[in-house]
């Protein structure tokens, strides 16, 4: 094997490129992207502050922005990313004390946290939009 | 560093078609890499008469081998998955091709090498390194006592303990399946060097446990491990790599509690 007549380097096999999407790698993945997303997200918590300790006019123009299109969408995100990260959270500290190891509790906890991220944010933003939804007649 | 695209020299191109007249035929896409000449990866496409062949996977590529390509190479052996030689991806999922049946996947079956590892050639991986890293871990009964004049006894529930990592055919599939051996793989040992490890830990008659541990407390070989539990979703044995390696976490905390 040393000694092989090609000096031609080996490639090295697909891997990301052909492995199906897995819920265990899928729910992991997205615990740290959600992290990451969470801590970006900081700089805009970070703004209200500053602009709350910094007087009327400018935690106004915060407001407004939060108010905007994007400024829903960034929080929509930064919610989704908060109720997806506290779930996986809680999964890691009852994988960390040894339990939901089995074959099926594998996946199915993944698919759990999924679930609870996208109820807890469902309820939240229906919360916040309650007044909009209910003179819709949504609800 | 995670790299997460491949190199230059692994891009994979489009290979050959081999058809076949036959009715009653699916399409099999295999990774094809020769040392001997200097192209890149392809998939070749090949159509197989089903009506002239196994129920599995395995029975497919050797179909191939006889009667279209001779020059198909990948390993096997025993045809009934206790050898675990023919370990490839198929279908996106890492599995043994000979207890694999064919039924299982949905449209054209695709064929790919374990991910994430140098190739020697089609789908034939180098598992230097997998064996190095069992070597390191010292996979075999380490004592000091001395010995009985008999065999060393067992209770039938130490016995239990090691039952399902003793069961473990090292064909690699769990730590070809686990991102974090793809990204750490030169350092952290991967799922199955580390359900071996839990079997000796784990040992009744072992007498190295402690050294067993120093051995593995280390941020690399042992604790990266996410709890990602790809290696247990596809263990073609159902064995539970991703459980073991809580127990030895759980033994790291114990000892130093």
């Amino acid at each position: 094997m040393t000694d092989s007549p090609s000096k031609k380097e080996r490639p090295l096999s697909p891997h990301l490129q052909v492995y199906r999407p897995q819920i265990t790698s899928i729910s992991s993945i997205l615990h740290r992207m959600t992290g990451f997303a969470l801590a970006i997200g900081l700089f805009l918590v970070t703004w209200g502050l500053i602009a709350l300790a910094n007087g009327r006019e400018t935690y106004e123009f915060f407001m407004a922005f939060c108010a905007s299109p994007l400024g829903q969408v960034l929080l929509a995100g930064w919610t989704a990313a908060f109720f997806y990260h506290l779930s996986t959270g809680i999964r890691h500290f009852i994988l960390d004390a040894g339990f939901l190891y089995e074959k099926d509790t594998a996946g199915r906890s993944g698919w759990v946290v999924l679930l609870s991220a996208a109820i807890l944010t469902t309820l939240t933003w229906g919360y916040i939009y309650r007044d909009f939804l209910l003179e819709g007649g949504v609800l | 560093m995670a790299e997460f695209t491949l190199p230059r020299n692994s891009k994979v191109e489009k290979g050959e078609y081999f058809p076949t007249t036959s009715e009653n035929k699916r399409v099999f896409k295999v990774y094809r890499w020769s040392p001997d000449d200097e192209k890149n990866p392809q998939m070749d496409t090949f159509e197989v008469d089903m009506d002239s062949c196994g129920p599995m996977v395995l029975d497919a590529l050797i179909k191939i081998k006889n009667e279209v390509d001779p020059s198909l190479t990948f390993r096997r052996s025993c045809r009934e998955g206790i050898c675990g030689s023919c370990a490839m991806n198929i279908d996106g999922v890492n599995t043994l091709a000979c207890i694999k049946p064919i039924d299982e996947v949905k449209g054209d079956i695709k064929i790919n090498p374990l991910p994430h590892m140098p190739v020697v050639k089609d789908l034939v991986p180098d598992l230097t390194h997998v064996y190095a890293q069992l070597a390191s871990i010292e996979p075999w009964m380490k004592t000091q006592s001395t010995p009985p004049s008999r065999e060393r006894l067992q209770s039938p529930e130490e016995q239990h303990l090691i039952d399902e990592a003793s069961a473990c055919i090292l064909c690699f599939c769990c730590s070809t399946a686990c991102p974090s051996y793809w990204w750490n793989g030169d350092r952290f040992l991967g799922p199955a060097i580390l359900l071996m490890a839990y079997r000796w830990i784990a040992d009744s008659r072992d007498e190295a446990t402690g050294e067993r541990l120093d051995q593995l407390e280390d941020p690399f070989r042992l604790y990266r491990c996410h709890t990602i539990m790809n290696c247990t979703r596809t263990c073609p044995k159902g064995l539970n790599p991703a459980k073991a390696i809580a127990e030895i976490k759980k033994l790291m905390v114990a000892r130093s509690a």
